[in-house]
């Protein structure tokens, strides 16, 4: 009696949670599974079911293997310069728990992940800008020959990954940090009796004991690399100052092709193909950790 | 220390200078890390300060090598330009309602569900919180044009309902609240409460939410900032000029091109001040939120 009674409040609590959840979560996930594999243009009524021609169709579409590629590149990118940084000043971080300035320096590193991302990206816009930004004035300075990074294709692709490896930094800090706290102390006093050295115990304690939060830090970081889209809208704009052009991205692919082209099965079909890479590696992160349990 | 010196005191004169010398080492060696940590603290603010810096730069100097910090004639000729050519406060003002609204739609929506998911483990509310965990994972990108059909159909675009509609839940709040409520509510106290006759309700009310404040101030914290930096969703829900978040407003501004590097950094220190003071305010909640993340494992 007492069990029934108590199982109604927890179903009439959850009502309401679980009510908006399927509206804003459930169901337009579901749409879009679906909606891939309709021939849908917004503006005629009936939506012909095609199977997976969209997926076909995106093989050999030349934007999107575009966007395919540069935002795994930009992905990786982030990955490979964040984590060892993220390591590192974790690490001095660590050592220096107690200074006075460790409060400084944290909220330093982490405040690039908290502000908003258009003038954050605006003020690496400058930096970059061919004409006015500092960073040409500095080659200039010491005889380079000047770039023009946000034009150049390669270039600004390097661009892009140096904006959101600088916002990814602090959070990837501020999990190591986490780590680096929870790591048993009495290990790191056996190595220094041992004659260990400070990063000689880094090297052979620290960095394999933190493997579980790299992994985690390594997915969350690609995650957020393959849904890049503000930063290439603001810093990558084409000669004729249409936003994001020069550098496209899989969002803006997305979103191009479902609010300028009309072709929403055809975008949802994109967003497919992003869920699959994100599913995919969260499988492999969850595989590792498996792994490295049994062994 | 007493103790540190007594032992000194049995030691060689040999013992002693290594004693010393190691002590000196420590000290040169934190002196290098200091410097390490420093440096990368100054270079990630950098922009930042630069670009706060240019908002109240004169035309002149903002071209200036090596570039000005402390600008040398300052001048609020950016901020009026752009607060008279913008609806700047009213793109702040819209920001500023859709976070924290979605602040509240979301510590409410975690609160419960987290408490319930955390201490009434029937069969189907396992099935039900496996359920949120799962789509936990999903981006929003993958799933918001359906959502903005859902908020057209609503009639609610170009609004900030339009724009909480994508910011209702947060799969990650649920978790957190749930981790707080079966470490830290024991089972005795609800029991107890039972006994004496609380409804369920007044449990809630009485005894889980003020035991929930400091997990909730955090994920307060991380929602606020989640919707305050917000682009996809609102770059498509909204498309009137006076519905625009402070986001969009500038992004799109940005892309303008009689737009001068002087007003887009006035714009941009508009936003950014009063987000970092902020920040700084509630630093400790939202590392504590944060590195909650981290610990899923």
């Amino acid at each position: 009696m007492l069990k029934r009674k108590r199982f109604f409040f927890a179903i009439l609590a959850i009502l309401p949670t679980l009510a908006i959840f399927a509206y804003v979560r459930l169901y337009p996930i579901a749409d879009t599974l679906r909606l891939s594999l309709f021939q849908w243009n917004i503006l005629s009524k009936n939506k012909p079911f095609i199977g997976l021609a969209n997926f076909r169709e995106l093989l050999g579409d030349h934007l999107f293997l575009d966007a395919l590629i540069n935002t795994t590149i930009i992905a990786f990118g982030v990955l490979v310069l964040t984590i060892p940084m993220a390591m590192i000043i974790a690490a001095m971080l660590f050592h220096r728990t107690r200074s006075r300035m460790a409060g400084f320096y944290e909220t330093a590193v982490f405040i690039p992940h908290v502000v908003s991302l258009v003038p954050a990206a605006m003020a690496w816009k400058w930096i970059f800008d061919a004409r006015l930004g500092p960073l040409n004035a500095l080659l200039d300075f010491i005889g380079i020959p000047m770039q023009n990074w946000l034009f150049d294709p390669v270039l600004s692709v390097i661009c892009i990954i140096v904006l959101c490896s600088w916002q990814a930094l602090g959070y990837a800090v501020l999990i190591y940090l986490v780590g680096f706290k929870n790591l048993p102390v009495s290990l790191y006093e056996a190595a220094k009796l041992d004659g260990a050295s400070g990063p000689q115990s880094f090297w052979h304690l620290s960095i394999p004991m933190l493997k579980p939060i790299t992994l985690y830090v390594s997915v969350v970081t690609l995650v957020s690399g393959f849904n890049v889209y503000a930063q290439a809208f603001v810093l990558a704009s084409d000669a004729q100052g249409a936003p994001g052009r020069q550098v496209r991205v899989l969002v803006l692919d997305m979103l191009e092709n479902s609010f300028r082209n009309y072709r929403v099965g055809y975008a949802a079909s994109e967003a497919v193909v992003l869920l699959v890479i994100v599913l995919g590696l969260t499988l492999i992160q969850f595989s590792m950790l498996r792994e490295r349990g049994k062994s | 220390m007493t103790f540190e010196t007594m032992r000194h005191t049995e030691q060689t004169a040999e013992e002693l200078a290594e004693g010393v010398r190691l002590r000196r080492r420590k000290k040169l060696t934190n002196l290098a890390i200091d410097i390490f940590l420093l440096s990368v603290s100054v270079l990630m603010l950098l922009p930042l300060v630069l670009l706060v810096a240019n908002a109240f730069k004169t035309p002149a100097e903002m071209l200036a090598w090596p570039p000005t910090i402390v600008p040398g004639d300052p001048t609020l000729d950016n901020f009026k330009a752009v607060l008279s050519e913008t609806p700047l406060l009213r793109w702040i003002g819209n920001s500023i309602a859709f976070a924290v609204m979605s602040t509240i739609a979301i510590v409410a929506t975690s609160a419960i569900a987290g408490y319930v998911f955390g201490k009434f483990r029937f069969a189907t509310m396992n099935v039900l919180f496996a359920l949120f965990l799962a789509t936990a994972i999903v981006p929003f990108e993958v799933y918001m044009i359906p959502l903005y059909f859902q908020a057209k159909s609503l009639g609610i675009l170009n609004s900030v309902w339009g724009l909480l509609l994508g910011y209702l839940v947060m799969s990650f709040g649920i978790f957190l609240i749930r981790q707080n409520v079966i470490h830290s509510i024991p089972d005795e106290l609800l029991e107890a409460a039972r006994i004496d006759g609380a409804g369920e309700f007044w449990i809630f009310f009485r005894i889980v939410l003020p035991l929930l404040r400091g997990a909730l101030g955090a994920l307060a914290v991380l929602a606020f900032f989640q919707a305050w930096t917000a682009f996809a969703w609102p770059m498509i829900v909204t498309t009137t000029r006076s519905s625009y978040t402070i986001e969009v407003g500038l992004a799109l501004f940005q892309t303008g091109f009689t737009v001068d590097l002087g007003r887009l950094s006035a714009a941009s220190a508009t936003v950014l001040i009063p987000s970092i003071l902020l920040f700084v305010i509630l630093r400790r909640n939202f590392v504590q939120g944060v590195a909650s993340t981290g610990l899923k494992e």
